[in-house]
């Protein structure tokens, strides 16, 4: 037992560099609700049940348009698809613990929490952590302090001024987490094939320009290494 | 505005659904095993991913008018550089924030 909550201790020390990202990003996301006319709980409860800030970002956009019901979910969803992706690769180092225990992980489940949680089980010492009290500490924190930033962002962050241009520290976060992540020539083609083609598709409807770039970078990833090793 | 009529239709549908995304394969694992190519695969999705959400962020989305157009772009690599220099997060989200409002202010 000791042993295990050494492991989540070790989630919650790592993940805390990413609160600064965090923080932020929870604080613009409290604030964008409030100011299309949300009351504070609403912005609140729209972080804690969604609890994907991009997909929220776009859904109060689109729901300041008067979009149907159908528009907006569906557009937060393809957003969203991308956590199918990171369930199939955690799911199997999430194997073998209780229904309600992984349902609770399933819903802390962020891009910054799995972004972690992979680079610290591909570590030469990987096999010996205890994967899902690793990852229930650092998705946790993640988790925490994106809703305190969302509190705090619904209280104050009509204050901030426009200026500071917050919203960017987003793709700097991002940024962050990816560069270590890419270590080999197929790693580097996976992200420089993603990035182009998102960028050259991002006129499609429903942001479907973010999944044809994540579907190609894979694809284009995967290919140049199984042609490095059969030469 | 927000219509507050929509606001719980759209909290429970969208919160369902991501949550379920979520869940999907976490839920079935114990009943599935993936093929040599999806788990070969798997490795590439934090490194496609993440950059086909920064590259329309950085380029195309909020990009300046006028002298302070490349102020995002620069401040963007400024980060990748403290990134693959520092492998640290808070410096390179602070190097690239730094970085956009010095350009802002001097350009």
């Amino acid at each position: 037992m000791n042993e295990k909550r050494h492991f989540f201790r070790d989630g919650v020390r790592d993940s805390i560099p990413i609160l600064f990202g965090m923080a932020p990003f929870g604080l613009i996301c409290g604030a964008v609700c409030v100011n299309a006319g949300m009351p504070e709980w609403a912005a609140v409860g729209f972080s804690t049940i969604i609890y994907a800030g991009a997909s929220q970002l776009a859904a109060v956009q689109l729901m300041t348009d008067h979009a149907s019901l159908a528009v907006v979910v569906l557009t937060g969803l393809v957003i969203n698809a991308r956590f199918l992706m990171y369930s199939a690769s955690l799911a199997r180092h999430l194997q073998g613990i209780p229904l309600a225990r992984r349902s609770i992980l399933a819903y802390m489940l962020s891009d910054q929490a799995y972004a972690m949680a992979i680079a610290r089980y591909g570590r030469a010492d990987g096999a010996s952590v205890d994967r899902p009290m690793y990852f229930f500490g650092a998705a946790f924190t993640v988790w925490l302090c994106y809703l305190v930033g969302a509190a705090l962002g619904a209280s104050v962050g009509a204050f901030i001024p426009p200026s500071w241009d917050l919203g960017f520290a987003i793709p700097l976060t991002f940024i962050a987490v990816v560069v270590p992540a890419i270590k080999d020539r197929p790693s580097a083609l996976a992200a420089l094939t993603a990035g182009t083609v998102a960028c050259l598709a991002d006129g499609l409807p429903y942001n479907l320009g973010l999944m044809a770039g994540a579907v190609t970078g894979i694809l284009a990833g995967y290919l140049a290494e199984r042609r490095a090793q059969h030469g | 505005m927000v219509d507050m009529a929509d606001y719980w239709p759209v909290v429970l549908c969208l919160g369902l659904g991501t949550f379920l995304l979520r869940f999907s394969f976490i839920l079935i694992v114990d009943r599935v095993t993936f093929p040599e190519a999806v788990v070969r695969m798997l490795r590439f999705i934090p490194a496609s991913v993440l950059p086909a959400i920064i590259a329309p962020a950085v380029l195309l989305h909020g990009a300046d008018a006028g002298p302070t157009a490349l102020a995002r772009p620069l401040a963007a690599a400024v980060a990748v550089l403290v990134a693959w220099k520092t492998r640290n997060i808070l410096v390179t989200i602070l190097g690239g924030m730094g970085t956009l409002w010095l350009l802002r202010a001097v350009l």
